[in-house]
């Protein structure tokens, strides 16, 4: 059990990296505290597994540090830094049984016999395995197996984390939410500090007390499945947390007279005072602006302080349904709860002023008092 | 309600298959069968004789000697080549120009035609000017495969470890290539000793291409010819001499067509046997208990 930081981290696969997309991670710094659920979320290709590799020792990181409990084990081979790492695809050993597969990890490090079969009834027990532990691993179905490779993670109660990479992607989706609960119990029990990589967000937050996000080689935004969605520290976060996600649209700052405002083609979009005030000070000039589906207020009626728009179309999508409405020719969303009425042809929204984030070059501009300390360029140590 | 046409045209499609191996095996075997149960001394006088050929082969006790020597040879030369070519195919590099280097060196034995492999033998072992032979004398072994049964016994499965064990390492290094490299993380993963990556990924994944180094291997060495003939033409004595040695000396050295006949279809019969047995037993350890 132990805390994991990664110091000024960076990977590449090249030999003469000289741009930053030679990077499969780029340059990070972070902690991963010890006890702690946490999960890597990005999409393929974003450099998540590479990272749970380098964690694990299965790949040397090309620059910087990777620290257990302080101490630096760049230098320590896998089977030395007593990790538990769950792959994507089930691995087996074939010849062996069930029990011997799950008793393989405990064995190698010459734990008495008495001890690997309660430790192994145990694990067993929890994955539903029990009835399957004379089988040979090889007659086994692919989800069962997964179970076993899972298993063979969870055995040695005393390593310093384990880490998951995709694990339930072979899985049936009802065994996985079970898994999933399965995994959340263990790591309740045990307290051991896991990482749980995945591209999905719902198999995140139900396991993961704090998501990393990971874009571009770089954790964009750390933080809870609340704080990813409230308050999205980069466009992808917005993006890519939430169903469907942000909508985006490009503002521009405008002196009007004394005042600042930011308008959307013809529109003045309200925000904070503060805000502006940053805004002007910071000298951007174009901002991206974010706002969720379900921060979208669509009013029943006319209303002069709402902007005036199109209704494209609805989806009903059973417990709720999505607006797509045409804002100065742009699509955008918005989540309509189920007993609101259904609008059509022009109907009036607005922008409540705490749901409506500020973007300047892909970043979240914060003015709110709490101050966030997973501020991702404080956090990642990085500057585009 | 429409009757059920009849139509068995389809067979046609599988005729050239017929008639390939019509052509290939089956009317050049049944010669053989025809043989065997005749005496024929020439195409208007011949005699049924029943199985009176495979009684005599059955008895003649240099066959017999002949079959053991040759189960020994065979065995011995897989129970050489097999784990010798695992550990080759351990050993030679994976990537790079050494792993093309390594493929083309390995290879090498397999591309020299047999013939040229027993005189290449027969010179390398020689006494007087060979260069295995000479270095034997020189470090004062005693060392004749022309004259002394254990140096041409010694010759004849060094010869063939040297010609095919270069298969078994090509077939398995195959083989391990095609593990996927997620099974050595996890085996990095739990800790697991160089022997046990050995015994319970690579072996267990090795089994197929195995089965076929083995049964090649058991057929090819069952069947030997032209090496030891070239190399000690059967001797001394009859000590080197194996089966197809002694086919061949019964049917063309003799003429014996009738027994020799029987005793091919004998030797047929044996090597589906012992690759039968072979293939189940591998089978069967293999499956899920």
């Amino acid at each position: 059990m132990a805390s994991i930081t990664l110091n000024a981290l960076a990977h590449t696969y090249t030999d003469n990296p000289t741009k930053p997309e030679d990077y499969a991670i780029r340059e990070m710094s972070h902690v991963w505290e010890q006890g702690g659920a946490f999960a890597l979320l990005g999409p393929s290709g974003c450099g998540k597994s590479t990272l749970l590799n380098i964690i694990s020792g299965l790949l040397e990181p090309s620059h910087g540090e990777v620290l257990f409990d302080g101490k630096r084990v760049n230098e320590l081979k896998p089977e030395e830094r007593n990790i538990a790492q769950v792959f994507q695809f089930p691995v087996v050993y074939d010849t062996m049984t069930v029990f011997d597969n799950l008793a393989f990890p405990l064995r190698n490090i010459g734990v008495p016999e008495y001890k690997v079969k309660s430790k192994v009834y145990e694990v067993a027990e929890i994955l539903e395995l029990s009835d399957q532990l004379k089988r040979k691993a090889k007659g086994l179905s692919a989800d069962q197996k997964q179970k076993v490779s899972m298993g063979r993670g969870l055995v040695r109660d005393d390593v310093s984390a384990i880490l998951f990479d995709e694990p339930l992607t072979v899985i049936d989706p009802q065994l996985k939410w079970k898994l999933r609960r399965k995994l959340k119990q263990i790591h309740e029990q045990f307290n051991i500090t896991m990482v749980y990589v995945t591209h999905d967000q719902l198999e995140a937050s139900t396991f993961a007390d704090k998501i990393a996000v990971m874009y571009n080689g770089q954790i964009v935004q750390f933080g809870t499945p609340r704080e990813l969605f409230e308050n999205p520290a980069h466009t992808f976060v917005g993006y890519f947390i939430g169903s469907p996600g942000m909508n985006f649209f490009e503002a521009e700052l405008k002196s009007q007279g004394e005042k600042e405002a930011l308008m959307f083609g013809d529109h003045e979009i309200s925000v904070s005072d503060a805000m502006l005030t940053r805004l002007k000070a910071m000298g951007a000039n174009k901002v991206t602006l974010g706002i969720r589906p379900e921060f979208v207020h669509v009013w029943d009626g006319k209303n002069d302080d709402a902007f005036s728009v199109d209704v494209d179309y609805v989806e009903d999508l059973g417990t709720y349904k999505i607006l797509s409405f045409l804002f100065q020719g742009q699509v955008m969303k918005a989540r309509l709860s189920e007993d609101q009425k259904v609008p059509s042809g022009q109907i009036y929204v607005s922008f409540p002023e705490q749901w409506t984030k500020v973007y300047v070059d892909e970043y979240l501009v914060d003015v709110s008092d709490q101050a966030h300390s997973e501020d991702p360029k404080k956090e990642t140590g990085h500057a585009n | 309600m429409q009757t059920k046409v009849e139509n068995n045209k389809a067979w046609f499609l599988v005729l050239p298959v017929f008639l390939i191996v019509a052509f290939s095996a089956i009317i050049p075997l049944m010669t053989v069968v025809n043989y065997s149960v005749q005496d024929i001394f020439d195409p208007y006088t011949r005699y049924f004789v029943g199985t009176e050929w495979f009684k005599q082969v059955m008895l003649d006790s240099r066959l017999h000697e002949a079959l053991l020597r040759q189960f020994i040879y065979s065995f011995t030369i897989l129970i050489i080549e097999v784990p010798l070519g695992i550990c080759v195919a351990l050993m030679m590099p994976t990537k790079g120009r050494g792993a093309s280097l390594a493929l083309i060196l390995v290879a090498i034995p397999l591309l020299i035609p047999w013939n040229v492999v027993g005189t290449i033998w027969q010179i390398f072992g020689r006494a007087d000017i060979g260069l295995f032979g000479a270095f034997m004398s020189s470090i004062g072994v005693d060392y004749n495969y022309a004259s002394d049964p254990t140096d041409a016994w010694l010759t004849v499965v060094l010869m063939d470890v040297w010609h095919w064990t270069p298969l078994v390492a090509l077939l398995c290094y195959s083989g391990l290539r095609a593990i996927p490299e997620v099974y050595y993380q996890a085996a990095r993963i739990d800790q697991a000793s160089r022997w046990a990556v050995f015994r319970y990924i690579q072996l267990p994944k090795l089994t197929n291409v195995l089965i076929i180094g083995v049964l090649l291997r058991f057929m090819d060495s069952f069947m030997i010819y032209t090496e030891p003939f070239v190399l000690t033409g059967g001797g001394p004595g009859s000590s080197t001499t194996f089966l197809s040695q002694s086919l061949v000396q019964q049917a063309i050295g003799q003429f014996d067509l009738g027994p020799a006949a029987a005793f091919s279809l004998v030797y047929f019969l044996i090597i589906l046997l012992v690759c039968w047995v072979f293939y189940t037993t591998i089978m069967n350890m293999q499956k899920d208990k």
